[in-house]
């Protein structure tokens, strides 16, 4: 059977759910919070390009590049953050990050 | 056939490995699944046919971002059985939000369809005349060079706050200090001292200079 582009999103669907679940399963360990948007991050990708090579325009490839390129900063900014926040508090506790509550 | 065998493949794998991510007890077994999940990606780009993408994301991903998580969660000493309670508090209101979720999408995927008379912006040019990484970098430079910018400032920005975040210089911590080095000469670093036999030189006497 050939294999279109229903086939690619349902996989993209699928990882953006098991990202969006990740979230709310691990509450408490931000690590794995930034791997799960990260998880999502790919997902909008395999959608990007898979919309790309069905209607055969490269203008979604081009924004893939672009989404990869806000990952990567964003998996950067976002250790670098936690590694300053464990340096101050000793800890990554997700609860204990409530310092701007007002 | 041989195409459907490999979507399958790396599809169901990238999906597992995805789910073991988030259900990993051990951090660094979840940046491993993760590592994982993004080859498969890879691959199922090369399956889609964007290959430029494909090396992308291994380069990005594989080479920088997953070891860059590997590094933090081995650095920081962290106790993770910890971080583990809770996680069936939380396990209905997350399947029900996911599962919202899946439903909406697939409502979506199922019931979605191209507009016929859809203008594209850059259509592709055919694979036998120019690969994957040419048509790309074709208007990549050309007509979308503002997106090309704007993802290097991105990148720029997320590399000084990076460090800024990260550098921190700690007191009490005796540096070289170079230029205070080269200027000794004779007569700051020599001192030529009588010594009277029989008696030593005690350290405070030094300090004194007689």
């Amino acid at each position: 059977m050939a294999i279109g582009l229903g086939h690619y999103l349902t996989v993209g669907t699928i990882v953006f759910t098991l990202g969006i679940f990740g979230i709310f399963l691990n509450r408490k360990n931000v690590i794995v919070i930034l791997m799960s948007v990260e998880l999502i991050l790919l997902s909008v990708n395999i959608n990007l390009v898979a919309f790309s090579t069905h209607l055969g325009d490269m203008v979604g490839q081009v924004y893939a590049l672009l989404v990869l390129t806000v990952a990567a900063a964003e998996a950067a900014i976002g250790l670098a953050i936690l590694v300053a926040y464990y340096r101050n508090r000793g800890s990554i506790a997700v609860e204990d990050i409530n310092l701007m509550k007002g | 056939m041989i195409a459907a065998l490999f979507f399958y493949l790396f599809g169901g794998v990238c999906v597992a490995s995805a789910f073991m991510v988030i259900a990993a007890r051990n951090p660094v077994h979840s940046v491993l699944f993760l590592i994982l999940a993004f080859v498969n990606a890879a691959g199922l780009f090369v399956l889609m046919g964007a290959e430029f993408l494909a090396m992308i994301l291994i380069f990005v991903y594989v080479g920088a971002v997953a070891v860059l998580f590997l590094f933090v969660v081995m650095m920081l000493d962290v106790n993770f059985t910890e971080m583990r309670q809770g996680f069936l508090q939380y396990l209905p209101i997350g399947a029900v939000v996911g599962c919202i979720m899946l439903a909406e999408l697939l409502l979506v995927v199922g019931g979605w369809a191209v507009n016929p008379n859809v203008t594209l912006a850059s259509p592709t040019p055919p694979v036998n005349e120019i690969t994957n990484t040419e048509a790309l970098g074709l208007i990549l430079y050309t007509k979308y060079v503002y997106f090309f910018q704007a993802a290097a400032l991105v990148l720029l920005v997320a590399m000084i706050g990076a460090i800024v975040l990260t550098l921190h210089h700690r007191a009490h911590v005796r540096r070289q200090s170079i230029a205070a080095q080269v200027a000794r000469g004779p007569a700051t670093a020599i001192e030529i001292r009588k010594v009277r036999s029989g008696e030593g030189l005690r350290p405070h006497d030094a300090k004194e200079g007689v």
